[in-house]
């Protein structure tokens, strides 16, 4: 069995209320930083922990957190990121559901650390019922002394408010998640000023991801090397991924970063194997947003490595060969799926939570959609393939933010590696309605 | 003053100067194109993407490339910042994709559009547009709404560059006129279509590069480029009074702001000035407006004398 961190004490009952929480080691880790820490120290510790961000990008939190600017006078903020948005993530929901306490003692530690008396956790408006979840912890954490004024008579004082979106993908972009927070239409800022000079009513800013801000709360327990010693290299500690797709047992794991993709993906304790016995098509796995991998490439690397769950083994063969570890949303898919299908999906999600800011994405992520529609139904050119290539290239790296690409690459990389299917449902209109083109041959890898 | 060097031309700025404003002090070609900044409008820029420039050196300190292409009208130069405009390839094919997107759900429907002629998305695509399109989807359209008595806005044609919105935010004292929806769904509005009762709403015309906001006093009465702009003033409470008429003949067809060879107005006018003042007696003529742009409204050649026809047929003569 793995080493569990954030889901170690889920199983337990009640774990949800605070004397239990409280009664199995929670708030030690407030106790020892208030006590005994300077917020210096809880920064050292995060930086020596190696922690990356869980939200996506995977930028070292301890770097971030240095970064933050401190001029007299200003107040700082921390933003909990629990937009989640992202098609095949789910992990976070889990965690706030399971155990809220658990980022309500993580969002008391970060926001010591960094120097911010009033804090936000900025969730997505469907996650409603989660909202009173974490609303009832705070009136918990507040009764029993661990928000306020004066905290444990450190002399820091502490307020944390829970915010709901308004069902906006784009949200959980963090400039987007501040203009929204501040009561504004959520739409990307342009950068620089960054966050952490800049953010929330123009005042530095740190975003991090509720899997994140969690993970601090062992890092102060058990200190920053201990957590480093758990992973590889420069992925440390242990990732939530939430599985889904055809696979035997989808649902929300923690895996020690550094096991390897077909461990994941056919143990008993993960993901079980594919579903009903057949075989495997594709893997996206970090999120709608990261490139496709076709089947030959989900447990090998391109040059025939075993491929590892870490954010440098997925990215291995960059662009052309790999994907990235991303948020964590393992979508598997087996060879009944129609990938023509599936690309079309997450596109006209994309369309539709474009905020329209930016022209490349406003009208690119729609024409994509209405062209990848167009196939999908057996009304297809050829030159639409190449034609989505191009939009996609013309959409990448030349918006505002990131949403731009994420829109881009699940369309690029699905041409890549099943260029065969899409040209497969032009040429047989009729046949593409009712049947699927099962698993791509392994086309020759350029090197 | 830090130093900057667009297309090979070195200039010195004020610290903090945008690349797309160190460009415009130079002039001329290096001057990247844009359709969402204004510079007299706060936090305008940054969305069209046509400005979208190299950044081949960052600067003196840090000399690494920046890995994306930046927009020019709202990235800050640094000392010893070398960017590439119209000398990179890349910068040229990301600005063709971005005119490309900006046209496919335009209606093109110039020949009906009182903008034609004026119109920044035309001279745009003249530019660095293709001949062609690719896109053999369904467009766009929205109805048409009317914006109180004077202004027609019409979302089928926008472009989505928030100028009107800035406008309407910064200029004038009510908050009746944003952006609703999203995407390629969005749409400038002004809650439930409420009109902009303001003295300085008609301005929103005048910030709008292509034909979405048209002045209702002026629509289809004319082409601009058969009318004669001429600057001219009055004695006006509310602006500086300060405007072009475009003239038909002795009548004043329109009157709009100063704009300057990048579109922009020299000053905001009010809307008395602009759409309830066409008689030419309340307005002192300086002489003929300058258009310096390039376009076919400085095609109509009326600051030339008219030249002497010379008939030489014998019948008639
Ligand atoms: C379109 C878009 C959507 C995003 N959605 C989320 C989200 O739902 N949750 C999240 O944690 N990060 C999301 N991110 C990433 C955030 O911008 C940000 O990088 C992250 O919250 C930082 O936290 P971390 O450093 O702890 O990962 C999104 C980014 C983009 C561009
Ligand atoms: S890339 Fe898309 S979502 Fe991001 S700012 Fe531009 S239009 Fe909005
Ligand atoms: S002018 Fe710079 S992005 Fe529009």
């Amino acid at each position: 069995m793995g080493r569990k961190i954030l889901l170690e004490k889920t199983g337990i009952e009640n774990i949800n209320t605070y004397e239990v929480y409280r009664r199995e080691g929670g708030y030690s880790a407030v106790e020892k930083a208030l006590k005994k820490m300077t917020p210096e120290e809880v920064v050292e510790e995060v930086k020596k922990s190696g922690l990356r961000g869980r939200g996506g990008a995977g930028f070292p939190a301890g770097m971030k957190w240095s970064f933050i600017a401190k001029p007299e006078g200003v107040p700082r903020y921390l933003l909990c990121n629990a937009d989640e948005s992202e098609p095949g993530t789910f992990k976070d929901r889990f965690l706030m559901e399971k155990i809220p306490h658990l980022l309500i003692e993580g969002m008391i530690l970060s926001s010591y650390a960094l120097g911010c008396n009033t804090s936000y956790i900025y969730i997505r408006g469907e996650y409603m019922w989660i909202l009173r979840i974490l609303e009832k912890a705070l009136e918990e954490a507040r009764q029993n002394g661990w928000l306020g004024k004066n905290i444990l008579k450190s002399g820091y004082d502490l307020e944390i408010y829970v915010s709901p979106g308004a069902g906006a993908y784009i949200c959980g972009e963090e400039t987007a998640l501040i203009e929204s927070l501040e009561g504004k239409r959520g739409n990307p800022r342009m950068k620089p000023p960054f966050p952490a000079v800049k953010g929330l009513w123009q005042s530095p800013t740190v975003v991090n991801n509720v899997e994140t801000i969690s993970s601090v709360v062992s890092i102060v327990n058990n200190g920053g090397e201990q957590y480093a010693s758990i992973g590889l290299g420069k992925s440390t500690g242990t990732k939530l991924i939430s599985a889904c797709g055809n696979i035997r047992k989808p649902g929300v794991y923690e895996i020690e970063l550094g096991i390897s993709v077909e461990e994941f993906l056919y143990s008993d304790e993960y993901c079980g194997g594919i579903n009903n016995g057949k075989r495997l098509k594709a893997c996206i796995p970090g999120g709608s947003s990261v490139p496709i991998l076709p089947h030959y490439l989900v447990t090998k690397t391109a040059n025939g490595e075993q491929r590892l769950m870490t954010y440098e083994s997925l990215a291995d063969g960059g662009f052309a060969t790999g994907s990235m570890l991303g948020s964590g949303g393992f979508i598997v898919f087996d060879e009944d799926q129609c990938i023509v299908r599936n690309t079309w999906n997450f596109s006209r999600f994309y369309h539709h939570e474009s905020c329209g800011q930016c022209s490349p994405c406003r009208e690119g992520t729609g024409w994509m959609d209405k062209v990848l529609k167009r196939i999908e139904y057996g009304k297809g050119n050829m030159h639409d393939i190449d034609l989505l290539v191009s939009i996609s290239k013309n959409i990448e790296g030349n918006t505002i933010c990131p949403l731009g690409d994420a829109a881009a690459w699940p369309v690029a990389s699905a041409i890549r590696h099943f260029r065969e299917e899409f040209e497969w449902h032009i040429k047989e209109p009729v046949k593409c309605l009712e049947t699927n083109y099962g698993l791509v041959k392994e086309t020759e890898l350029e090197a | 003053m830090p130093k900057v060097t667009i297309d090979g031309v070195t200039i010195e700025v004020d610290e903090g100067t945008t690349i797309m404003n160190a460009a415009r002090k130079v002039g001329g070609e290096i001057v990247p194109p844009a359709m969402c900044y204004y510079s007299k409008l706060d936090k305008s820029g940054g969305k069209c993407r046509t400005c979208l420039v190299e950044v081949t050196k960052g600067s003196d300190k840090d000399p690494r490339p920046m890995p994306k292409l930046v927009a020019s009208c709202s990235t800050p130069i640094m000392d010893g910042m070398e960017v590439s405009n119209k000398t990179s390839q890349k910068v040229l094919d990301a600005r063709k994709g971005v005119v490309e997107f900006l046209l496919i759900n335009h209606p093109l429907d110039c020949p009906v559009c009182d903008q034609a002629g004026e119109c920044d998305l035309q001279n745009l695509s003249y530019e660095h547009g293709t001949e062609g399109t690719r896109f053999e989807e369904k467009k766009r359209v929205f109805d048409k709404i009317d914006i109180g008595p004077f202004i027609q806005l019409h979302m089928t044609r926008c472009i989505m560059c928030y100028r009107c919105v800035y406008t309407a935010d910064q200029i004038t004292n009510e908050r009746v006129h944003g952006v609703l929806k999203r995407g390629d769904a969005s749409e400038i509005g002004t809650y439930i279509e409420k009109a902009i009762d303001n003295d300085f709403s008609g301005n929103v015309i005048d910030v709008c590069p292509v034909g979405a906001l048209t002045d209702k006093t002026f629509r289809f009465k004319s082409r601009v480029w058969f009318l004669n702009p001429m600057d001219a003033h009055r004695n006006c409470d509310k602006c500086s009074g300060k405007a072009v008429v475009w003239m038909f003949g002795e009548e004043i067809y329109r009157v709009t702001g100063r704009k300057d060879q990048y579109a922009e107005v020299e000053e905001f006018i009010c809307n008395t000035c602009r759409f309830e003042t066409k008689d030419l007696a309340k307005w002192t003529i300086e002489g003929p407006r300058h258009i310096s742009r390039e376009s076919v409204i400085s095609q109509g050649h009326y600051e030339m004398q008219p030249l002497k026809i010379e008939n030489n047929n014998e019948e008639t003569k």
